[in-house]
C-alpha cells in the first residue's frame, strides 16, 4: 500500500503512520534498525528494491532521502508504502526541493524509530567526509558505495582519509566470499613457501586494491595487481608459492575454478554479489568493522596500487 | 598453524569446512531424503562447504553413483532451502558415490574403503571422513564393529574420524550405556556427535541469548520470581505409519527424554564461562543432575493415547486403532511429567514437561510463568488467572518470545487485563534462518561440538525418565484416552491443579 502525502511535515507523517497502523492493522514486527538512504532523483527505485530485500533479514524502517533542486519553493513531498510494497519494512520517501529542505537530523528525527541504531547509507556518490555530514554525525553506521563513483579509486582513497570507525563500504562488502574461500584455501595450504601474490581485476576496482591491501598487510608478501579488461571486478588470484602455484579464478559468471597443484580444477559458487545481498550482510553487525578500518588506513598505503598492464609484462 | 587471513575481528568471514567426505548410513531413509542431503546442499548453496567435499550413499538399493546423484537432485528440489543452482549441484555431484550393499556386507566396506582411497585422490578429501548413521540403533552395533574391522573408524593415516549418530540413543539407562560402549568402543569420545536437531535451532541458541545477553531478565531467573516452568512439545499430527516404531517407545522416551529435557536444561542451568562445548555442557549436565524425582510418580505424571474422533475438519483414526496395531498397547501418545530441580536458584520451582501427539496444534515452547503479583490494589482479579507474568519462549512455529503483563483497560475504572509483548524472527526472518540440519553438519565438519550432548547428559536424561517409565510399565490400566486435537487427558490437568495450576494454552 502507497500512501502519498504531497508538500507535507514530518509531523504530519509520523501522524499518518499510526493511523494507517490503526486503521488498516499494519503492524511495526520488531524493527531493529532505521535505514536512512541518502540519494538523488533516478537512483531512488533501485536503492528502495535492495533496502527491501534486505529488511527481509533485518526488519526496519527505511527512510529515503531524495534531494530535489535546492533552488526554487521550499516543499516536502512523502509517500509512505507498508505492506506488500515495502517488505518486511516500511518505507518513507521524501523528495526535498527548495534551499532549506536540507537532509539534516531535523528533518528526519521525528520519523526515526526510538532506541534503535541508525545506518546511513549513499547507494550512489560519497560524500568528501561522511562523517562530518549531517545525518553520518547522527548514524552507528554509515555506508558508502565508491564504485558507485565517478573515480572509483580516488573515492576510495578519500574514504580512506576521512575514515572513522563506523564507516564502511560495499567495495569491501564484495569480497567477503573471496576472502572467506582465500582463507580457507590458506587453512589448507598454510603460508609456508608463499612468495608472491598477483591479484587481476579490472583497472579502477576499488575492490581488487581493497583485496590487494588486505592480502598485503595479512600475508606481509609482495602482492601486484595485474589490469584485466574483460571483467568489470576481481577475476582472479593466484598464490605464488615454492610448492607450486594456487589460483582462483572466476573469469566470468558465477562459478570459480580452483586450481591446487596436483589435483583436478575444482568449481566453487561464488557468484557476484548484489547490492541488496551487501546491504544485509553490512546490517548484520553494526558495531566499527576494525578489520576494515586498517586495511584501508594501513594496508592500502603498504599496497602497489599500480595495476601493471599485459604490455608491461 | 595459525592462518593470519584468519582475524578474530573479522566476523565477516564464515568458517567454511575442511576437505572432507560424509558418509551417509541409511540415505534412503526419510531423514537423508527429507533433511539431510537438502541440508548438505544448502550449505554448498551458502559457500560454506569445500568445492572438493565428496558424499558416499550407503544402503541396499543397487544404484550407481549416478543413479544417486540423480535421486539427490530430486530430493534437493523437493526439500532444498535455498534456490536450486545447477553449477553449485553439480559440483557436489560430481563427488557424490554410492556403496551398494547390507549393513553387514563385508564386501561393502571393500568397496567403501576403496571408495574412499580413490576420494581422498580424486577430491583431496584430506581423509576426513564424517560417517553419518542415519539407520535404526539396532544396527549401529554391526555398522561400528564393521567399519572398526575394516580400519575405516580409526585409520592410521592423517585426518579426523567422527560419527554422527540420531536420537533414540537407547530406550532406557542401561541400553544407552550398551549403545555408548559399542560407539565409543569403536571411536574415541570426542569425535561422537550425537544429534537433537532440536539444539540447531536459532531459537534455542537465543534462549541463550536472551538469558545471559540481557540483564532484565536473570535477576527474576529463579525461585523468589518463578512461580513454575512449563514445557511443550506438541504436535497435530498422529503415528500414522510409524505405528510399528512407536510402539513401546511412547511420547516420553520419544520426545521428554531427549528434546524436552535438553530444553530444560538450557533453561535452568548456570551461565557456562564461555561458549565452549565443555564449559556449555558441564552446565548442562550439572542441572540435569540435580533435578529430583518426586516421591510419589503417580501423582506427578500423566499419560494418555488419542482416541478415533474429529480433529480440524478431518476425521483421524485413534492410535489404538490404527490398522494392524495392538488394540492392548499400554504405549502413550501423551505424557506430562512434573520435576525438581534441587539447586538454590530452583528449590520449590516445579517444571512441568508435556509432549505428546494429535494436540490442538504443533508447537513447542518453553513458558517461565512468574509468581502473582501481591495484588493489594487490584483486588477484584485476586482469584482469577490474571496478573500472572510469563516470559514464552516460542521454539517452533513461529519462532520468538513474548511477554505477558497486565495493563490497565481504558476507561473510567481501575480495570487491568493481560496484554502480551510480542518479540517475532517473524515471518521476515525465516527467509535467511538456516535450518538446524544445516547447523549441526557444519558444525560436525567444523568438529564444534557444543551443541551435541554429551554421553553423560544422555545418561542423567535416563536417570530421570526410567523411574516414571518403570512406573508405568507396571500399572495395569492403558493410558487415559483424549480426543484428537484436545490438549490431552483430564489426568493431565489434574496434575496440574492438585498444585493450584493450570497449563497454559499454548
Amino acid at each position: 500500500m502507497m500512501i502519498d502525502l504531497p508538500n507535507t511535515t514530518t509531523n504530519k507523517v509520523a501522524k499518518k503512520l499510526i493511523s494507517s497502523r490503526r486503521t488498516h492493522g499494519v503492524v511495526a514486527l520488531s524493527r531493529v534498525l532505521t535505514l536512512v538512504v541518502i540519494t538523488r532523483e533516478g537512483f531512488a527505485e533501485n536503492a528502495i528494491e535492495a533496502a527491501n530485500l534486505a529488511s527481509r533479514e533485518h526488519p526496519c524502517r527505511i527512510i529515503v532521502v531524495v534531494r530535489g533542486s535546492e533552488k526554487g519553493e521550499n516543499r516536502l513531498d512523502v509517500q509512505i508504502r507498508v505492506g506488500g510494497d515495502a517488505g518486511a519494512s516500511e518505507v518513507i520517501v521524501m523528495r526535498t526541493h527548495g534551499p532549506n529542505m536540507a537532509a539534516d537530523e531535523a528533518l528526519i528525527s521525528a520519523l526515526l524509530l526510538p532506541d534503535a541504531p541508525i545506518v546511513a547509507w549513499w547507494p550512489h556518490g560519497v560524500p568528501a567526509d561522511p562523517y562530518n555530514t549531517a545525518l553520518g554525525k547522527l548514524a552507528h553506521r554509515r555506508i558508502t558505495d565508491s564504485n558507485e563513483t565517478s573515480d572509483p579509486t580516488e573515492a576510495l582513497f578519500q574514504r580512506a582519509s576521512t575514515y572513522r570507525a563506523g564507516d564502511t563500504d560495499l567495495a569491501w562488502t564484495r569480497i567477503t566470499l573471496w576472502r572467506a574461500q582465500l582463507a580457507s584455501i590458506i587453512d589448507l595450504i598454510g603460508t609456508e613457501g608463499l612468495t608472491g601474490i598477483t591479484v587481476k581485476g579490472s583497472e579502477n576496482s576499488p575492490s581488487t586494491s581493497l583485496l590487494a591491501a588486505w592480502l598485503t598487510m595479512c600475508l606481509e608478501v609482495p602482492v601486484t595487481i595485474a589490469a584485466d579488461k574483460s571483467t568489470g571486478g576481481l577475476s582472479s588470484v593466484r598464490l605464488t608459492r615454492e610448492a607450486g602455484d594456487v589460483e582462483l579464478s572466476r573469469p566470468s559468471g558465477a562459478v570459480a575454478h580452483l586450481y591446487l597443484p596436483g589435483t583436478a580444477p575444482q568449481r566453487i559458487s561464488l557468484p557476484r554479489r548484489s547490492v541488496a545481498e551487501c546491504l544485509a550482510e553490512e546490517m548484520r553487525r553494526l558495531d566499527a568493522d576494525d578489520v576494515f578500518g586498517e586495511v584501508i588506513t594501513r594496508g592500502l598505503a603498504l599496497t602497489n596500487l599500480r595495476s601493471i598492464r599485459s604490455s608491461d609484462r | 598453524m595459525s592462518n593470519p587471513l584468519r582475524d578474530a575481528r573479522d566476523r565477516r568471514l564464515n568458517r567454511i569446512a575442511g576437505p572432507g567426505a560424509l558418509v551417509f548410513f541409511g540415505i534412503t531413509g526419510d531423514l537423508a531424503r527429507k533433511k539431510l542431503m537438502p541440508a548438505v546442499y544448502d550449505l554448498a548453496n551458502r559457500g560454506l562447504l569445500p568445492p572438493n567435499f565428496a558424499i558416499v550413499g550407503f544402503g541396499r538399493r543397487d544404484w550407481t553413483a549416478e543413479d544417486f546423484a540423480n535421486q539427490a537432485r530430486e530430493w534437493i528440489l523437493a526439500s532444498a532451502r535455498t534456490p536450486f543452482n545447477e553449477t553449485v549441484f553439480d559440483q557436489l555431484a560430481a563427488g557424490m558415490r554410492f556403496i551398494s550393499g547390507a549393513f553387514d556386507d563385508d564386501n561393502a566396506y571393500e568397496k567403501l574403503a576403496e571408495t574412499l582411497d580413490e576420494l581422498a585422490e580424486s577430491r583431496s578429501t584430506g581423509r576426513n571422513h564424517a560417517f553419518y548413521l542415519s539407520i535404526p540403533p539396532s544396527w549401529f552395533d554391526v555398522v561400528c564393529q564393521k567399519l572398526s574391522e575394516h580400519k575405516l573408524a580409526k585409520d592410521e593415516n592423517p585426518g579426523w574420524e567422527r560419527v554422527v549418530i540420531e536420537k533414540p540413543f537407547g530406550h532406557d539407562l542401561q541400553s544407552a550405556r550398551e549403545l555408548n560402549q559399542i560407539v565409543e568402543s569403536v571411536f574415541p569420545a570426542d569425535s561422537v556427535f550425537r544429534i537433537d536437531h532440536y539444539l540447531g535451532k536459532e531459537t534455542v541458541q537465543n534462549l541463550l541469548a536472551l538469558r545471559f545477553g540481557n540483564q532484565m531478565f536473570e535477576p527474576l531467573w529463579n525461585n523468589k520470581y518463578v512461580d513454575h516452568v512449563q514445557i511443550t512439545m506438541a504436535e497435530d499430527i498422529g503415528i500414522g505409519g510409524r505405528a510399528s516404531y512407536y510402539d513401546g517407545v511412547g511420547a516420553a522416551r520419544d520426545v521428554i527424554q531427549n528434546h524436552l529435557l535438553q530444553l530444560l536444561a538450557l533453561t535452568a542451568m548456570e551461565e557456562p564461562i564461555s561458549f565452549n562445548a565443555d564449559h556449555l555442557r558441564s552446565e548442562k549436565e550439572k542441572v540435569l543432575t540435580a533435578v529430583q524425582l518426586p516421591e510419589d510418580l503417580g501423582q506427578a505424571s500423566a499419560r494418555g493415547q488419542y482416541t478415533s474422533g474429529w480433529q480440524g475438519g478431518e476425521e483421524v483414526v485413534g492410535f489404538l486403532d490404527e490398522e494392524g496395531f495392538n488394540p492392548l498397547s499400554k504405549t502413550e501418545t501423551f505424557a506430562a511429567v512434573r520435576l525438581n530441580i534441587n539447586t538454590r536458584r530452583w528449590n520449590g520451582v516445579p517444571f512441568y514437561l508435556r509432549a505428546g501427539k494429535r494436540l490442538g496444534r504443533r508447537v513447542t515452547e518453553i513458558a517461565v510463568v512468574f509468581k502473582r503479583a501481591p495484588n493489594l490494589l487490584f483486588t477484584d482479579h485476586a482469584d482469577d488467572e490474571f496478573g500472572q507474568n510469563a516470559f514464552v519462549i516460542r521454539v517452533q512455529p513461529d519462532e520468538g518470545a513474548t511477554i505477558r503483563f497486565s495493563s490497565k483497560v481504558p476507561g473510567t475504572q481501575m480495570e487491568i487485563r493481560d496484554v502480551t509483548m510480542d518479540f517475532g524472527y517473524g515471518n521476515a526472518f525465516t527467509e535467511s534462518s538456516p535450518e538446524a540440519y544445516e547447523r549441526l553438519i557444519l558444525d560436525v565438519l567444523l568438529g564444534e561440538p557444543p551443541l551435541f550432548p554429551r554421553h553423560e547428559e544422555v545418561e542423567q536424561s535416563w536417570r530421570i525418565l526410567d523411574p516414571f517409565e518403570e512406573y508405568w510399565a507396571a500399572q495395569p490400566e492403558q493410558p487415559d484416552p483424549y480426543l484428537p486435537g484436545s490438549w490431552g487427558p483430564a489426568s493431565a490437568d489434574e496434575l496440574m491443579a492438585k498444585d493450584g495450576r493450570t497449563w497454559r494454552r499454548p
